[in-house]
C-alpha cells in the first residue's frame, strides 16, 4: 500500500489490518505519555484545498502523535486559492521533501492525480475529494461499528446498516458503501430518489425511500450531512419535509432496536438531517467517532509510512 | 503540364487500377496506364480512394493559435488523409460575420494543403439568443453553407426554428450540438454507473436525446435540413433512425472516439479522456457501430479538438473537454468498422469523404476516381501497424486519448489537386513550394 485513495484499492486483509492497527493506536494513546516515536523525522503536509477543520485537526493529531513533522497548507491566504495548479503545488511540497500528504480536495480524483502523474514522490492520502471518496472516514466508522458491534470478531459479517441522506453528493457515503460490504455488513440506503445517484442499482446495497420501513431492523443508523443549498438545486421541497421524511428525531430513534447505535460523520445540521435529541442520545456514538478517527488516522500514515506493514504500534 | 501515375493501388470497389492526374485532374483509370514525363507513384498493396473530408474540425484560429492554427491543423489533416476540413465557429472572435469567415477561408488558402471550409455561426457569439450575420457569411468569399454554435447548444427552440428556416434561402444547414443546458449544468462525464461510484457530474443521454427529437420534428415542421453533430447515444441513433423513416431531412454523425471508447476510461481521473458529449457506455458504442454501418449515421467527423498541456494536465473538472482525432481517425474507423466487417471499403470511402462533402455542399470533394474528378486522394496501407506516440503529432497539441494504442491501418498519402501533400510522414510545403 502506497497511497490511500480510494477503498476500492484495499484489499479486505488489508482494511482489517488497519482496522487492528488502529485498536493498538487507541491503547497507545490511552497512556499518560501518548506520542509515540514512529515517524521522527518524517514530513508530512496537510493541503487542503478545501474547508474542513475536523478532518484535518484529526489527521494533524495523528501524525504529531506519532512524531511526524506537520506543514499545513491551506486554501485560504496560500496560492491554491490563487489559481496555482495542482502540479504546481504538488511539485513545489515534492521539493520541500514531504514525505506524505494528505490532500482534501473540492475535485472528484484530485488525490489520484496527484499519485498518478509522478508530480510528487511521496505517498498520498486521501482526505475527501469532491463527491467522489472519503477513505479515512469509513475506516473510522468501520472501527467505530466494530467496536460497539463486533462481538470480537474481525470484520462486520451480518451487521446491518443504513445510510441515510444525501448519498448522491457524499463521499463518505461512497467510501462506506465500499468498505462495509468489503467487511461483510449489510448496507441499505435510504434517501429521496433525486439524491442517490443514477448507476446506483449497481452498487451492492439495498436501496430504501421509506426511512420508517427500514428503522426496526438495522443495527447502525449513518445519518449524511445534508446541505441546505441543495433546495435551491431541487433535490428536495424544502427543509421541512426533508426532515419530515429523511431526518432522525425522537420517535425514530424509539423505534430501533435496544442495541442499535446512531453515527454522524459531522458536521451535523441539528434539526435537518439528526435532531439535538437523537445527536446527543445514549445511541449516539458521534463523539466517539471523532475520537477513534485519530487512532485509524495514525494506523494510515504508521502503515504508509513506518515502511512496516507488521503490527508493532507502540514500538 | 503536370502528370502523375498512381500505379497498382487498389480502389475501394476492390479493382486494381492505375490513375493518371494532370494538372490536378484525374484524366484516366485503367490498367497498365503510361504517361511522357509522368512522376509514377507505386500504390501497390494500397487502398486508393476519395481524399477525406471533415465536417467537424476546431482550428482555434483566430484566439488560440497556442493550441492549434489553420496550418497546423491542415498539417495534421493531410497527414490524417484529409483533403477538406470544417472550421468550426467556436474561435474568439467567434466566426459569426463575414469577415472572420473570410480570414479563417483565407488562411486555409495560404496554408494550401487541403481546402478549409468556414462553419459559420448560428447567433452571435454562439450565445443562443440573436441570429448571426448567416446571410453575409453565406454570400462571403467563404459561401458558408454550415452553420453552428457548436460547443453550445441551440437551445432555445425558437432560435433553432428560425435558423433551420432561415438557410433555406441558401440550402444551407443547422449543425446543432445537442445538449440540453438545464439536464447538463456542471456535467463531466456520462452519467451512469461509473459517474455514480467517480463521483463526477453525469451528462445524461437524455439531455442528448430530448434535443434530437425536439429538432427533428422542428426541421419536419418547417422543411428544412439538420444535421446533428457528434452523436453518442444508443437512444439518439435509434431517434435518427424513426426520423429518417419519416421522411425528414435530418443527417447525423459520430466521432471517431465515441467508435472507440468508453465511459470506463474516466476511472484514471485522466481528463484526456474528457470530451464533450462525452464517452459513453459499450452499449452506446456497438449502437453507434450499427448505424453508421447501416447508414442511420451518415458520416465520421473528427470533432478535433486541441487543447494546450496545462488545460489537461489538471484536476478532472477543471479541464477542458476535447481530444485530438484528425491524424488517427481513418485508422480508428478502419480498426473499429472495416477489421470488425461491420463495413466494406466503400462504405468507409462513403462516410469519410462522399457523404461529408454532399452534406456540407463542397463541390469537387468526395467524388468517385474517375476521369474528369479533381486528384483529392488518399492512399491508405491496410497493414502497416503503427503505436500512436504522441511526440509525433502534427497538431499543435498533444491532447490525443489514443497514445499509445496499436492501429493496423495508415494513412501513407494524401493528394490534393494532384499534389502529394503528404507521403511518407513528410508534409509538404505550404501552397508557394
Amino acid at each position: 500500500m502506497k497511497h490511500l485513495l480510494s477503498i476500492a484499492d484495499l484489499s479486505r486483509e488489508e482494511a482489517i489490518s488497519i482496522l487492528d492497527t488502529a485498536m493498538h493506536m487507541a491503547k497507545a494513546s490511552d497512556t499518560p505519555m501518548k506520542k509515540l516515536p514512529t515517524l521522527r523525522g518524517r514530513t508530512i503536509v496537510n493541503l487542503f484545498a478545501e474547508d474542513s477543520t475536523r478532518t484535518r485537526i484529526s489527521f494533524e493529531a495523528a501524525a504529531k502523535r506519532l512524531s511526524a513533522d506537520v506543514i499545513n497548507f491551506s486554501a485560504k491566504g496560500s496560492s491554491v486559492s490563487k489559481g496555482e495548479s495542482l502540479k504546481d503545488t504538488a511539485q513545489t511540497l515534492q521539493a520541500m521533501g514531504a514525505d506524505a500528504v494528505i490532500i482534501r480536495h473540492g475535485a472528484s480524483g484530485a488525490p489520484a492525480r496527484l499519485a498518478d502523474c509522478q508530480w510528487m514522490s511521496g505517498a498520498v492520502i486521501n482526505a475527501g475529494d469532491g463527491t467522489h471518496e472519503h477513505p479515512s472516514q469509513a475506516l473510522l466508522d468501520a472501527f467505530t461499528i466494530r467496536k460497539h458491534l463486533g462481538q470480537g470478531r474481525e470484520d462486520l459479517q451480518g451487521i446491518r446498516i443504513a445510510i441515510v441522506g444525501d448519498v448522491l453528493h457524499s463521499r463518505v457515503a461512497r467510501s462506506n458503501v465500499l468498505l462495509l460490504t468489503k467487511l461483510g455488513a449489510h448496507v441499505t440506503l435510504v434517501a429521496p430518489p433525486t439524491l442517490l445517484p443514477v448507476g446506483v442499482e449497481s452498487w451492492p446495497v439495498s436501496i430504501s425511500y421509506d426511512f420508517d420501513a427500514v428503522l426496526e431492523s438495522v443495527d447502525v443508523v449513518m445519518m449524511l450531512r445534508v446541505q441546505l443549498e441543495r433546495m435551491s438545486e431541487l433535490f428536495f421541497p424544502n427543509a421541512r419535509e426533508y426532515s419530515r421524511y429523511f431526518g432522525l428525531n425522537t420517535a425514530r430513534l424509539k423505534k430501533l432496536h435496544p442495541g442499535a447505535i446512531v453515527m454522524h460523520p459531522g458536521p451535523m445540521n441539528r434539526g435537518l438531517e439528526i435532531t439535538a435529541e437523537s445527536a446527543d442520545s445514549a445511541r449516539s456514538v458521534i463523539i466517539e467517532q471523532v475520537a477513534n478517527g485519530v487512532s485509524v488516522r495514525m494506523a494510515i500514515l504508521y502503515l504508509l509510512l513506518a515502511g512496516d506493514t507488521s503490527i508493532e504500534a507502540g514500538a | 503540364m503536370k502528370r502523375t501515375i498512381i500505379s497498382g493501388g487498389t480502389l475501394p470497389d476492390g479493382t486494381q487500377r492505375d490513375i493518371l492526374i494532370v494538372d490536378g485532374v484525374i484524366t484516366a483509370v485503367g490498367e497498365n496506364l503510361t504517361a511522357p514525363d509522368a512522376d509514377v507513384i507505386s500504390a501497390r498493396g494500397a487502398i486508393v480512394m476519395a481524399g477525406l473530408v471533415d465536417l467537424h474540425t476546431h482550428l482555434r484560429e483566430p484566439g488560440r493559435e497556442d493550441s492549434e492554427t489553420v496550418l497546423s491543423g491542415s498539417r495534421a489533416g493531410v497527414k490524417g488523409g484529409y483533403v477538406a476540413l470544417s472550421a468550426m465557429a467556436n474561435t474568439s472572435p467567434v466566426a459569426d460575420t463575414a469577415g472572420v469567415v473570410e480570414q479563417v477561408f483565407r488562411l486555409g488558402e495560404s496554408a494550401g494543403l487541403l481546402d478549409v471550409f468556414p462553419i459559420g455561426a448560428v447567433t452571435q457569439g454562439i450565445e443562443g439568443k440573436v441570429l448571426a450575420e448567416i446571410g453575409a457569411m453565406a454570400d462571403s468569399a467563404a459561401r458558408v453553407r454550415v452553420f453552428s454554435d457548436d460547443g453550445n447548444c441551440v437551445s432555445d427552440p425558437l432560435v433553432m426554428r428560425r435558423a433551420l428556416e432561415y438557410v433555406k434561402k441558401f440550402g444551407g444547414v443547422i449543425a446543432q450540438h445537442a445538449q440540453e443546458p438545464a439536464l447538463t449544468a456542471g456535467s463531466q462525464m456520462n452519467e451512469g454507473i461509473v459517474s455514480s461510484i467517480l463521483g463526477l457530474k453525469g451528462w445524461p443521454a437524455v439531455a442528448e436525446e430530448a434535443i434530437i427529437a425536439r429538432d427533428v420534428l422542428l426541421a419536419e415542421h418547417v422543411g428544412a435540413r439538420l444535421h446533428i453533430c457528434h452523436l453518442t447515444t444508443a437512444g439518439g441513433v435509434e431517434i435518427i433512425r424513426w426520423a429518417k423513416a419519416r421522411g425528414i431531412d435530418v443527417t447525423a454523425e459520430v466521432t471517431p472516439h465515441h467508435l472507440l471508447l468508453t465511459d470506463e476510461s474516466a476511472r484514471s481521473y485522466d481528463p484526456i479522456f474528457k470530451v464533450n458529449p462525452p464517452l459513453r457506455t459499450q452499449e452506446d458504442v456497438m449502437a453507434l457501430r450499427n448505424g453508421l454501418a447501416d447508414g442511420t449515421i451518415d458520416i465520421v467527423a473528427t470533432d478535433h479538438a486541441p487543447h494546450p498541456v496545462e488545460s489537461k494536465e489538471c484536476e478532472w473538472q477543471e479541464a477542458a473537454f476535447g481530444m485530438l482525432g484528425l491524424e488517427h481517425a481513418l485508422s480508428i474507423v478502419y480498426a473499429t468498422m472495416v477489421e470488425t466487417g461491420l463495413m466494406s471499403w466503400s462504405d468507409l470511402q462513403d462516410r469519410m469523404s462522399t457523404a461529408p462533402a454532399r452534406i456540407g455542399g463542397y463541390v469537387g470533394h468526395g467524388r468517385e476516381l474517375a476521369v474528369g474528378a479533381p486528384a483529392h486522394i488518399t492512399l491508405i496501407n491496410p497493414k502497416a501497424p503503427y503505436r500512436v506516440d504522441r511526440d509525433q503529432l502534427l497538431s499543435k497539441s498533444r491532447n490525443t486519448p489514443f497514445h499509445g494504442m496499436e492501429f493496423s491501418a495508415a494513412v501513407v498519402a494524401t493528394f490534393f489537386h494532384g499534389r502529394l501533400v503528404y507521403s511518407d510522414s513528410i508534409v509538404a510545403e505550404g501552397k508557394s513550394a
